[in-house]
């Protein structure tokens, strides 16, 4: 632990510490533009630079280890003029048009040119001028602003590990841009924005928008896959205008998807705002009473066993428990929260969670995927599985295997089968993972909504523990869900009770009419033609397929709208925080169903939130404790099955097209437009 | 002056033939296996003894630097690297060492590497050297054939490869990290240090990075003796060192001589003289283009070695002598250096990339006089503001010229743009 002295302030910092980080711990300000936590260490701004006793230069402090004895001064005159020396051949050839830059704000180098610049310029020659770069429909390029600190190119290779930006020419002519300028195909590829201290790189569906200062910022959960990225809405009024990550080291780092950052434009478009009833085979705006009115005629004296509610990927955890309670209470047993079908036990938390959760996957050193292509269904748990792939203090690094679809993960794999044969025959990656100390299984939704997804899922299960990934310490069986809905549903038991059936068997009665009514809680994902006769209720957010099917519609809130509880794939609770209010008439939709309860004659035991949530902890105590995972302490023993030798497939067919809100977002077609565009070129060639 | 049994080169200019069997009768490969039994010790021990200086630039004890490879390989494989990448403006010599005496180098790099546990070694050969690098593979065949290279290389015991590798032609793939980078098929930029490339180099293996003319002495050193060496030129200077003297002289040529020779002597002596004798010299760059120049009134006296030329607040770098007598457009001169650091600073590091197109738009106002005359303190301390502050040496030879022309020549730049002035007063009459 070596112990030194920065501004007469001694230090001690654990050994491999960089200066930088010496400093910082001894309270002093290190102004610096390529440095940056995450990313490895350029040392090219030079903005770090301090002095350091018995050097003759100044120093890099994010580049030099701090050594034992070092005296280090951030404040002398030296320090000083290094400083003002930088920022001033930053700002030669940067342009002054901070007025018209969407970094305006939030810009490192307009904060730390106040900080540590001068106030006039000695500069008399004409500024370079750099063509923009075309990087696609999420990142905007000025690249006149670039100070070329490489963060994004070192993000693209190192976190996303797609390396397809890169700086070409050389000195001043020196540029930062794509191959050939196709656009960036990380699903990642935003965060390359958050990144950049200028203005090089904004966001173009955000372009003009707004000033960051004007924007209201509220801290909640994003919905677009099972991970639960900590996110930050920033409203203007009633209107979202952009989404940006939120710290968190056990979930999402500081990075989000494409998915979750651009998808807030969906929130305006086709946005379900009023009750409709269908009268006469057209749907009419109608009044909440009418709404619910016509609900409570059809369901009268409709027996319990044939009406069903279905669950979708999007819902809260109130709502859910909500539903559950609404139609438990009319004699309903037919509730399913799986509406893609996957066969889910929930009877057990072990066997349907990450138990790993997501920042163990930073002490894994072997992983087998099965059935699931992690880059599209949950690109953050990916980019963890290349962080560890990337670490060196795995002896002769991570092992990767997998059972599945052969797809381009961002790192190497062994390809050991298609199929859930293979699980049976894992070949010689059968003793990576037996001689592993901590190996990971990760099972996908593609594996579990087959008709054998039941005997895969205990394969998967046995075959955890027979190779040891199943002990007192380490627990390496993993589910990785796609639908944010998943886990907090199977935690509420939105599963068929006692002669129930499950959505399979509610779309089969559907058909054959031995189902009259149908409960669609933004449940979107079915196939609307097999609900044949029955009468169905949708209550969502957005006219998407369930909404046209529908003889009821009851406008719900959106994940920016609502306070509510999600719990992510590891077993995360985590409060979602209203950011703007619900179009129209819409309203919460657990408020909804507690309403609808009352004209039904079955009045809900809850009133408000508090309430609700309360219930939610009787049926499972571990609602009470937010952003901590509740242990599993048990995992089950699963029946075995007959195996199907079909392959696997991904159910993430299309990254940007994944649920309701997706749909409805211009930016998520553009990008999935531009997606299948380049395939097919890459095809042709 | 040194005499001619004193000297190392004997065939650098090419008036003998470069084959094998030639520098053998030279005495090229006389007793490499006796030197390699002697140890890595002895060897070490007599490059310290010999006080040899790096010759590529800075001038740091060759003995010292292989003394900082690990004794013992903890597993990764030594590396020893020649720098062949000769591109300081001016310099010449590496490449009549690898065109004339390519043996001397060859049987260098075995006995190098072999001081420092390195079973292989690549000379990486400037981009624009064709024919230099044709004829130095030619040179490694032979000595492949003759049993020289490979395994038991000349009968040593010691298992030793080398490979040319052949530049793209960067400049700063000279600086000893951006070579590595280069050489390992990536974009020519400098690394951090630390690490050196004496712990983490090559493929992160230990590697030690030489100029060609410091590896191709050192078996005539080892053979006859570091007293001997020592016993040239002056304390801390020793030996003796290829001088590349170009520009207005009668005789521009190569030339070895003893360290600390007299500048005017060096000139008149190999040179033919200053063109239009001693009194029309204007200035000298005594080290290649990235030192600062010296006026008349410096070069009058001075001794060519590193210490005698750093007092006068320049360097001998690379011994690349350039003369410009009072002909010269010294500004204009100078400016041509600071367009050749704009144009080669790799964009890596900001003070560099900015600071050196800064500079050179700023000299090429000066040439034309179009300037305040505070802008010439104003450009200073630019060059001051670069200085010191880049990851790599780049930005340190892109300002010293310029300094060296400001501290010696600011009376010049002045009338330059005072005469502007006149001559714009003039016409406005």
């Amino acid at each position: 632990m070596p112990k030194l002295t920065v501004d007469g302030i001694e230090v001690e910092v654990e050994a491999g510490a960089t200066l930088l980080q010496a400093c910082e711990e001894a309270g002093a300000e290190i102004p610096r533009f390529c440095y940056h936590e995450r990313l490895s260490i350029a040392g090219n701004c030079r903005m770090c630079l301090v002095e350091v006793e018995k050097s003759p230069k100044p120093v890099a402090s994010c580049a030099m280890p701090a050594g034992d004895g070092m005296v280090v001064s951030t404040k002398s005159e030296q320090v000083k003029r290094a400083r003002e020396g930088v920022m001033e051949f930053l700002l030669i050839n940067h342009p002054l048009d901070c007025p018209i830059c969407d970094q305006g704000g939030e810009c490192d180098l307009q904060d730390q040119s106040m900080a540590y610049g001068v106030d006039g310029s000695r500069f008399h020659e004409n500024k370079r001028a750099v063509e923009e770069k075309y990087m696609g429909p999420l990142v905007k390029t000025v690249m006149t602003r670039c100070i070329h600190c490489t963060r994004c190119i070192r993000f693209s290779q190192e976190v996303a590990g797609v390396p397809e930006l890169g700086a070409i020419g050389r000195g001043e002519d020196m540029e930062i841009t794509t191959y050939l300028e196709h656009a960036l195909t990380s699903e990642l590829s935003a965060n390359v924005v958050d990144l950049c201290p200028v203005g090089a790189l904004t966001f173009r569906p955000f372009a003009y928008t707004a000033r960051p200062w004007e924007l209201k910022k509220t801290e909640s959960i994003d919905v677009m896959d099972a991970v639960g990225s900590n996110i930050r809405v920033d409203a203007r009024g009633p209107e979202v205008m952009r989404i940006l990550p939120r710290l968190n080291d056990d979930v999402n780092e500081e990075w989000i998807s494409d998915k979750t950052r651009f998808v807030w434009d969906g929130l305006k478009m086709q946005r379900l705002d009023t009750p409709f009833v269908r009268i006469n085979g057209r749907l009419q705006p109608a009044t909440w009473e009418e709404a619910f009115a016509a609900i409570a005629a059809r369901l009268k004296d409709v027996d319990g066993s044939r009406i069903a509610a279905i669950a979708g990927d999007l819902a809260c955890a109130e709502s859910m428990k909500a539903l559950k309670d609404l139609y438990t209470s009319l004699g309903c047993t037919s509730i399913d929260c799986r509406q893609d079908g996957a066969k889910l036990d929930a009877s057990n938390r072990g066997a349907y969670l990450f138990n790993t959760t997501i920042a163990g996957i930073e002490e894994a050193d072997a992983i087998l995927l099965v059935g699931t292509d992690p880059r599209k269904e949950a690109a953050i748990i990916n980019a963890r599985i290349l962080k560890r792939a990337r670490q060196k203090d795995v002896e002769g690094g991570l092992k990767v295997g997998v059972i599945g679809p052969r797809n381009d993960l961002t790192y190497d794999y062994d390809y050991i089968g298609a199929g859930p044969q293979s699980l049976k025959d894992l070949g010689s990656f059968g003793d990576v993972l037996k001689n592993a100390a901590r190996p990971m299984i990760v099972i996908g939704q593609g594996a579990l909504t087959r008709k054998d997804g039941a005997a895969v899922l205990a394969e998967a299960l046995a075959l955890a523990k027979s190779v040891g990934a199943i002990t007192d310490e380490w627990n390496g069986f993993n589910v990785l869900h796609t639908a944010a809905a998943r886990v907090a549903g199977l935690d509420l038991g939105l599963v068929p009770g006692e002669g129930g059936r499950d959505v399979e068997g509610i779309l089969e009665g559907a058909s054959s009419g031995e189902i009259e009514v149908v409960h669609l809680l933004g449940a979107d994902e079915i196939d609307m033609n097999r609900l044949g006769k029955a009468f169905v209720i949708y209550q969502g957010t957005h006219g998407d397929a369930g909404a046209h099917r529908a003889d009821v519609i009851l406008p719900g809130a959106a994940y920016t709208e609502k306070n509510a509880t999600w719990v992510n794939t590891e077993g995360r609770v985590q409060l979602g925080r209203r950011a703007v209010f619900p179009p129209g008439s819409a309203r919460e939709d657990w408020a909804i169903l507690r309403a609808l309860s009352g004209v039904l004659g079955k009045t809900l035991p809850y009133d408000d939130l508090d309430a609700i949530r309360a219930a939610m902890e009787a049926d499972a105590p571990h609602f009470a404790m937010s952003d901590v995972i509740a242990p599993v302490t048990e995992m089950p023993s699963l029946p075995q099955g007959e195996l199907d030798a079909a392959p696997f497939e991904t159910p993430v067919r299309d990254f940007f097209m994944t649920n309701p809100v997706a749909r409805a977002s211009a930016v998520m077609a553009e990008c999935s437009a531009g997606r299948a565009a380049a395939a097919r070129i890459q095809a042709a060639e | 002056m040194l005499e001619d049994k004193d000297r190392i080169f004997t065939n650098i200019y090419g008036l003998q033939d470069w084959r094998l069997e030639a520098a053998k009768k030279r005495g090229d490969w006389d007793g490499t296996a006796a030197i390699i039994a002697k140890g890595r010790d002895w060897i070490l021990e007599e490059m310290k003894k010999s006080g040899l200086r790096g010759r590529g630039g800075a001038g740091f004890p060759t003995g010292l630097k292989w003394s900082f490879m690990p004794k013992e390989s903890d597993g990764r494989p030594h590396y020893l690297v020649v720098n062949a990448d000769e591109s300081e403006p001016g310099t010449c010599k590496d490449r009549d060492i690898m065109r004339h005496d390519p043996q001397k180098l060859i049987e260098g790099c075995l006995i190098a590497s072999f001081a420092m546990g390195a079973h292989a070694c690549y000379i990486y050969v400037r981009g624009e050297f064709i024919r230099e690098r044709e004829q130095l593979q030619a040179a490694v065949d032979e000595a492949y054939e003759a049993g020289l290279l490979g395994a038991n290389a000349a009968g040593s015991g010691w298992d030793f490869d080398l490979y040319v590798h052949h530049g793209a032609g960067a400049y700063i793939c000279g600086e000893e990290t951006a070579l590595l980078e280069s050489l390992e098929g990536k974009k020519g930029m400098p690394r951090l240090k630390p690490p050196f490339p004496a712990n983490v180099g090559l493929y992160g293996a230990p590697t030690t990075v030489n100029n060609v003319e410091s590896i191709a002495v050192a078996p005539t050193i080892l053979r006859r003796g570091a007293d001997w060496f020592a016993s040239l030129g002056r304390p801390n200077n020793t030996g003796t060192k290829l001088f590349c003297i170009s520009g207005h002289v009668n005789k521009p040529c190569n030339v070895e001589e003893e360290m600390g020779i007299p500048l005017k002597e060096l000139l008149e002596k190999h040179a033919g003289g200053v063109r239009g004798g001693w009194d029309n010299l204007l200035a000298v760059i005594p080290g290649g283009s990235s030192v600062p120049l010296l006026p008349k009134s410096i070069c009058d006296d001075v001794l060519m070695d590193f210490d005698s030329l750093k007092a006068v607040q320049s360097g001998l770098g690379t011994a690349a002598v350039i003369v410009m007598d009072k002909s010269t457009d010294v500004i204009k001169a100078i400016a041509r250096l600071s367009a050749f650091y704009k144009h080669e600073s790799c964009g890596q590091c900001t003070p560099c990339r900015e600071g050196t197109g800064w500079m050179w738009r700023v000299m090429e106002r000066l040439v034309a006089g179009e300037a305040e005359v505070e802008e010439i303190d104003m450009l200073l301390d630019v060059t001051k503001r670069v200085e010191g502050h880049t990851i790599c040496a780049l930005g340190d030879a892109a300002a010293w010229p310029v300094q060296g022309l400001i501290r010696h020549f600011r009376g010049t730049i002045e009338e330059r743009i005072a005469a502007k002035r006149g001559g714009a007063a003039r016409a406005a009459e």
